[in-house]
């Protein structure tokens, strides 16, 4: 297990904000576009200050505005929420009806906590860059079905800066979901269900064909490769007893179910690799034999696939327009490390460990006299600056986007009765 | 409805007939269904206004218990057509001989009332919006197949027919995103934008790519209800915000508020049924005791039982008591009989000429401003005069403790049929807020009638007054001599 760091003192917080934390590029990406829009003065900002003080409903017209309070304050974390129908900070003067969200980023949280049962590299905190691959590979069934499936551009990933990732979605068209259009996405998305007392977590088949939806066919065939490498090599996860009963829970046919029992009790050391093969062989025998199973069978192994690796969502997160969810950059208070972009297609190289704290930022900026007066770039002496042009590329497009919808002026809609 | 040109014949407060629509074309509604794009713009009179209101609340309010009912679609959709035959009657253009566009117009100008009504809270609009859709997609299943297709031929809801060579490159995707084990020969499908689908989205029900979902021509209603609601939704919020201007308007506003308390309460507002006001026959004092042991709900069997007892009750619970009896059809003189006779010794004759003959009296409009006061609704009874400590007014469903409402139906209605085996049911429903529900549900227990039959065709308990009277009308259908049976209903 990593240490836990404890650079994040306030004043250490305060020059990280004051120097090093890009402003700019967060006002740009909220407000999809320089000129100051309601995208971004009519959106919710939260603050977290040392001991457990949250405050609500901020809001602010500039960036400078805003850069100034977190200055004042001066807050462990920050959170970003909807875009409401009046400035939030005017929330208690408008009438309630007049205080509704109305836009907000689709957004998604995968935290390593739902994957404690299977992972068994780490526990609780910990994380590594092994048991990071099943965060990776909900990542990239994620990312495909975003963009393949619902049609979305404009995705940013974002570490949380412990154990898990956040997805922010920023098409306009994800940005106007309703709440029932986001639920309807998680209903769609969501997989892996059943609590702890559940042996089979995935019941996703047509009731008589038990055929794969095509999106699940899909994400199936995408982290297969991913299936032998992680969870049968790296992490042996039908090797120790509790793993395989898991597996022959999930084993529909009676009869090979006790085959293999028999099969594993008489070696217990019997790697995971070896087991899934079992499996398989299984598998060949009941087709081979023609029985009715061998559907049922197959099927229940695809399954397997989907439990382990198929993404596992905090679905409540998504749901509502108005929750909200940690800036990206802000510092992890309990780790020091700071939240920074990871780039989908690389996501299986990030490395948790790897990413830069607080106090290594300060350090590398090696001129602590400087604290007074007004930096707003400094991030680019640091090793930040890679993550933050990743970041500004991103808006980039982001902001292009924008621009061509906006000249696209929909001529506004009738008004109704 | 929002112009003064408009709102002037509300101001002014008559019952007579106000503006002409233009009759000259033939069948000015075209269609049976309607998406409720155009608001009215023809004047309506006050009295239009909020009766046609109240019947399109009572068809909302029943799906609306429906649900707390637990009613099969099946079982929703009759019930609905029953009610919709009875308060709301929108036939199809086939029908002739019937004045459709009158139909039309009161399924029209109700509709966008009760947007009024029920756009002031996000609960209210929630509810609104599916409730509505529930009524549209139940007229919807129910339309005639070529006018359906006629009706949705005039709007654009953005779908597009998938081609052959689509359909051919997606075969395999197309049917394993389908629900059903075979495939349907010749299915067409249409392609969406997902968030026109949402409900088959949340179910995996459809093969999605790039933002389009593609939906077999079997579950193309599903873009038309949520085109529907969505469309209400939108409307509903533009009507909240263009609101208070209309609150100006100090005649319609009470209307307003009524009927959006109806709807909450989860009965139609308190409405002079004449359903039951016209068969209130003549009843004598001596009547009251037999009456009320076979014919009346909880909270007048309480009443009259605590009056028994103890040769009183309070104010409110007089009020209530006396104004059912007298719709119930206990005339003025039989009416100062009962209650003479209930106080008995407990008070002196002199004491009750001066304290209870005026109020008694009063109550039947012959003193003071005269006004012929209604019975109260379960929706007063619910929500006005809440009981204190010593009353025994109310509804017993809601102001009774829950141990002591289920002692006193064992005890009141036990001889009738009710048993502790029913208690779960009416206990969730009370639970659930659903008062009415559990008082329907007694009501059909009690009268040994299949459950989700309610007051017959599954209207729900609205009224004391509407309880008893059906009581009365089912016992006297049993009770008929063998001749007469042919003639009932
Ligand atoms: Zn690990």
């Amino acid at each position: 297990m990593q240490p836990e760091f404890e650079s994040t003192s306030p004043e250490l917080m305060l020059a990280f904000y004051r120097r090093l934390y890009p402003f700019k590029s967060l006002f740009q990406w909220l407000n999809q576009g320089q000129a100051p829009s309601k995208l971004f003065s009519n959106r919710e900002f939260a603050f977290t200050l040392p001991g457990d003080v949250y405050l609500r409903y901020h809001s602010f017209d500039t960036m400078d505005d805003l850069k100034k309070q977190i200055v004042k304050l001066n807050p462990s974390r920050f959170e970003i929420g909807a875009i409401y129908s009046a400035k939030p900070r005017d929330k208690k003067t408008v009438r309630p009806t007049a205080f509704v969200p109305q836009q907000r980023e689709l957004v998604f949280d995968i935290d390593m906590t739902d994957y404690d049962s299977v992972r068994t590299c780490c526990s609780g905190k910990g994380i590594c860059k092994r048991c990071w691959g099943f965060i990776s590979s909900a990542v990239i069934v994620l990312d495909t079905a975003l963009r393949d499936q619902f049609g979305f551009k404009h995705l940013l990933w974002v570490y949380s800066g412990r154990r898990g990732i956040h997805c922010w979605v920023s098409d306009q068209e994800a940005m106007t979901l309703t709440d029932e259009q986001r639920k309807a996405i998680m209903g769609w998305l969501e997989v892996v269900k059943g609590g702890k007392e559940m042996h089979k977590k995935v019941n996703v088949r047509m009731p008589a064909s038990r055929s794969l939806h095509p999106a699940l066919e899909g994400a199936v065939g995408r982290v297969s490769g991913v299936f032998s490498e992680l969870v049968l090599e790296d992490q042996e996860c039908f090797q120790h007893e509790d793993g395989w009963r898991t597996l022959l829970e999930l084993i529909p046919d009676k009869g090979v179910q006790s085959t293999l029992r028999e099969q594993w009790e008489e070696d217990p050391g019997r790697s995971s690799s070896k087991k899934w093969e079992d499996c398989r062989r299984q598998l060949k025998k009941v087709e081979q034999s023609g029985g009715k199973q061998a559907a049922l069978l197959r099927a229940a192994l695809e399954d397997v696939i989907l439990q382990y690796l198929y993404p596992r969502l905090d679905a409540e997160v998504s749901k509502h327009r108005n929750h909200l969810l940690k800036a990206p950059f802000c510092v992890h208070p309990g780790t020091g490390r700071i939240c920074i972009p990871v780039d989908p297609q690389h996501v299986k190289e990030f490395n948790p460990e790897t990413v830069p704290t607080l106090g290594q930022l300060l350090e590398e900026l090696n001129d602590p006299t400087l604290v007074e007066g007004e930096h707003h770039s400094d991030w680019q002496k640091t090793s930040l600056r890679p993550y933050v042009e990743m970041f500004d590329q991103y808006i980039n497009k982001l902001m292009s986007e924008a621009r061509a919808n906006n000249k696209v002026s929909r001529a506004g809609p009738k008004l109704e009765f | 409805m929002f112009s003064t040109r408009d709102r002037k014949p509300l101001d002014q407060r008559t019952d007579s007939h106000f503006g002409q629509v233009d009759d000259l074309a033939y069948l000015k509604y075209r269609h049976r269904l309607n998406f409720y794009d155009e608001p009215p713009l023809f004047d309506v009179t006050l009295e239009e206004f909020e009766t046609w209101a109240i019947d399109r609340l009572r068809i909302l309010a029943e799906i609306e218990s429906s649900a707390a009912r637990n009613r099969t679609l099946e079982e929703l959709k009759s019930v609905t057509t029953a009610q919709c035959n009875k308060y709301l009657p929108l036939n199809s253009n086939s029908a002739i001989g019937i004045d459709r566009d009158s139909e039309r117009k009161k399924d029209h100008v109700s509709h966008f009332v009760l947007r009024l009504a029920f756009c002031r809270s996000e609960e209210l609009r929630a509810r609104f919006v599916k409730a509505e859709t529930t009524l549209f997609r139940i007229r919807y299943e129910l339309d005639d197949t070529q006018e359906r297709e006629t009706f949705l031929s005039t709007r654009d809801f953005g779908w597009k027919a998938v081609d052959e060579e689509e359909r051919e490159k997606y075969s395999k995707e197309l049917r394993n995103a389908s629900s059903t084990t075979k495939e349907v020969p010749g299915e067409r499908y249409y392609k969406v934008h997902w968030t026109k689908v949402p409900d088959l989205i949340e179910k995996r029900r459809v093969f999605l790519k790039e933002g389009y979902a593609y939906v077999p021509s079997r579950e193309q209603s599903s873009i038309v209800f949520q085109a529907f609601q969505n469309h209400l939704n939108a409307a509903l919020q533009m009507t909240a915000r263009a609101l208070p201007r209309l609150e100006e308007d100090t005649r319609v506003l009470p209307i307003l508020n009524h009927l959006s308390q109806g709807f909450l309460s989860g009965v139609p507002s308190e409405y002079a049924d004449p359903n039951f006001e016209a068969n209130g026959e003549e009843i004598t004092a001596e009547m009251v005791d037999d009456l009320s042991r076979k014919h009346f709900p909880m909270c007048m069997r309480n009443l009259h039982d605590n009056l028994r007892k103890d040769h009183h009750l309070k104010h409110y619970g007089r009020l209530q008591y006396g104004l059912f009896l007298k719709v119930l059809g206990l005339s003025i003189n039989e009416a100062l009989v009962f209650w003479r006779q209930s106080f008995g010794a407990s008070i002196t004759e002199d004491k009750f000429n001066k304290e209870y003959r005026y109020n008694i009296r009063h109550s039947y409009g012959l003193e003071g401003k005269r006004a012929n006061y209604p019975a109260k609704s379960c929706q007063r009874i619910l929500t006005n005069d809440q009981p204190g400590p010593q009353d025994s007014h109310g509804c017993p469903y809601r102001h009774f403790s829950v141990d002591n409402l289920q002692a006193a139906l064992l005890s009141t209605y036990g001889s009738q049929g009710f048993t502790s085996a029913d208690m779960p049911e009416i206990l969730h429903a009370v639970n659930g807020g659903h008062y009415h529900v559990a008082c329907t549900r007694v009501f059909e227990i009690t009268h040994g009638i299949p459950k989700g039959q309610g007051m017959g065709d599954g209207e729900s308990v609205t009224h004391p007054n509407r309880y008893a009277a059906r009581s009365r009308e089912l016992w006297k259908e049993k009770h008929a001599p063998k001749d007469d049976q042919m003639i009932v209903d």
